[in-house]
């Protein structure tokens, strides 16, 4: 039915998928740039080398920035699983007293802007020793109102006959949870992990307040550096900072769109 | 197989609470199960969420000394102050000029670009693919890549605009020209949530609508009017309400492209608590701002829920 508007479609469709993927498309190209192409405001590079690429690893300790940023964003989104699915978990099947007072509990805590908590945070993490440690970026991460809701509205789908066959094999409530449910839900777990892991890798404020020194640096902040440093000299090295940077979150997002969108449509308006 | 089945009926009837007789303990046995599972999300809240809150409630009462230790206690003295401040009153102009510049033209994008996207056509999953990428994008990242467009010497975007006969803009140099380019930055790193969130919108509507309006000839404008965009607005609000909560929470790319200037034209709101707090030390007054961030991102959620408990009515 809707196959006659291919014909307007198609263009629009082109046009707006070159416009919006051009600064990734262009960052790439620059990524193989001399620095007189890049003078020139070349549109291709003239000749295609990896130079840029060596040299970003010269310039600042870009490996150790991927693997602390690796460590942390893994960390997060196992911590927010766990988490998350134990919270879901009670929501789901547990009928308790004081259970909706819980439930708005959580939901409160949507209302609140991470930024307008920021400040004793920062003052908490410094109390407890955790500055320049994985701790501070993990850790305050793991509780999500987002993922709770998110899985909960995934495990009340799974079927009343596989809970009571559970039930009459005596499963106790522990084995129930990861024997049976977290098994059927595979795939909200499988969301909600790609949705941490991107949101951790691409974390900016909060890992640039709690770290002060290469170790425990991670990519994005990695990226500032790389562009105050080397700004005046060499925009073919930032650029390959960039393309390296960006690879893990992008591949991730194209593996992962569908389930993704699924995931998202379901949790945020539920 | 007697014992297993008792245990198994006695767990029904602690489930629904039926038995009048259980003791204290037995008629607790949910709650404190429940409490077991909930117990790290309430200890990570309660630590990491509402404690801070508080504090900063409290803080925002205070002067501090470097180590964000309470000294005097001031009453509304740090709201008076910024009230009354320059820089906080044109960070607040700024902040809400720049969330004018960036919602509305973020979400009519991202519709735009889910209603092309639903079409069922080939390869549409390619530019599906392609149109949510930049939601894979860091602020970071995206911001660099920016700056770069934007430079006043080796950037792209001005010899575009030469080539068409425009002449070069002063993107980020110019106060009002450095607020644009920092919405600019951010619609085109919004646009692929809120196409994504939009276009599973779509997806959701139910079919049959479309057929019964088809069988009766109606146009497509008629169709996007009457259906479409009717079915589909607890979506735009959702995203619209998250689109300006975003809004009010950048700081990334304002740290990189411009440091809150020129001439403090992009100081926007928690790029002012981060300097206040991190830079000069001012906890207190730096405070004061964060708790005016929670009152608009506390409104803007509230409005969310009440509209979204109605949308529940007419579906």
């Amino acid at each position: 039915m809707m196959k006659s508007r291919g014909w307007v479609v198609y263009p629009l469709l082109i046009i707006s998928s070159l416009l919006l993927f051009f600064p990734i498309v262009y960052a790439f190209l620059v990524s193989f740039m001399s620095g007189t192409d890049v003078m020139n405001r070349s549109f291709l590079p003239s000749i295609w080398n990896w130079s840029n690429y060596e040299r970003v690893f010269e310039t600042v300790p870009l490996m150790r920035y991927l693997m602390n940023s690796f460590i942390v964003s893994t960390g997060v989104m196992l911590g927010q699983l766990v988490v998350c699915a134990f919270a879901a978990y009670a929501f789901a099947f547990i009928p308790f007293k004081g259970r909706n007072a819980v439930f708005l509990l959580f939901i409160s805590t949507l209302m609140i802007p991470w930024e307008a908590a920021m400040i004793p945070n920062f003052l908490t993490i410094q109390a407890f020793g955790w500055m320049n440690s994985y701790l501070s970026m993990t850790v305050p991460f793991f509780a999500l109102a987002f993922g709770t809701f998110l899985l909960r509205q995934h495990f009340k789908t799974v079927p009343h006959e596989l809970m009571e066959a559970a039930d009459i094999e005596g499963l106790s409530k522990f084995a129930t949870f990861y024997k049976v449910v977290l098994p059927y839900c595979r795939t909200s777990l499988v969301t909600l992990g790609i949705y941490g892991f991107l949101t951790t890798w691409n974390m900016y404020l909060w890992p640039l307040l709690v770290t002060t020194n290469d170790e425990k640096r991670t990519v994005q902040i990695g990226l500032k550096q790389l562009q105050t440093v080397e700004v005046a000299t060499d925009w073919g090295v930032v650029m390959a900072g960039v393309i390296i940077v960006i690879i893990p979150t992008l591949l991730l997002l194209f593996i992962g769109q569908k389930q993704l969108q699924k995931g998202l449509t379901q949790g945020a308006l539920k | 197989m007697s014992s297993s089945s008792v245990t198994v009926v006695e767990e029904r009837i602690l489930q629904y609470g039926r038995k009048e007789k259980l003791s204290w303990w037995g008629k607790t046995k949910n709650f404190r199960t429940a409490m077991l599972y909930l117990f790290p999300s309430i200890l990570l809240f309660s630590i990491f969420l509402f404690y801070p809150m508080l504090r900063t409630v409290y803080l925002s009462f205070f002067l501090t000394d470097a180590q964000g230790v309470a000294s005097l206690f001031v009453g509304f003295e740090n709201f008076a102050y910024i009230l009354q401040s320059s820089v906080f009153r044109k960070s607040m102009v700024s902040t809400l000029l720049f969330v004018l510049y960036t919602v509305p033209s973020s979400v009519i994008i991202a519709l735009f670009l889910a209603l092309l996207a639903n079409e069922k056509l080939r390869g549409i999953g390619f530019f599906r693919t392609i149109l949510s990428s930049t939601m894979g994008m860091s602020v970071a990242a995206s911001a660099v890549i920016w700056l770069f467009l934007f430079h006043p010497t080796v950037g792209i975007l001005n010899s575009f605009l030469n080539i068409i006969g425009i002449s070069s803009i002063p993107w980020l140099l110019d106060p009002q020209w450095a607020l644009i380019s920092i919405a600019i930055t951010t619609v085109w790193m919004n646009t692929g949530f809120a196409f994504l969130v939009i276009l599973g919108g779509l997806q959701n509507i139910d079919q049959h609508l479309y057929e019964n309006a088809e069988i009766d000839g109606a146009k497509y404008r008629y169709q996007l009017r009457r259906i479409t965009l009717p079915m589909l607005s607890p979506t735009l609000f959702f995203i619209i309400t998250i689109t300006f909560i975003n809004s009010f929470q950048s700081f990334g790319q304002v740290d990189i492209l411009t440091q809150g200037g020129p001439a403090e034209a992009t100081n926007l709101i928690v790029y002012a608590i981060y300097r206040d707090a991190f830079i000069n030390y001012q906890f207190g007054t730096a405070s004061a701002q964060a708790l005016i961030l929670f009152i608009l991102v506390f409104g803007l959620t509230i409005l969310q829920f009440k509209f979204g408990e109605k949308r529940v009515h007419y579906q």
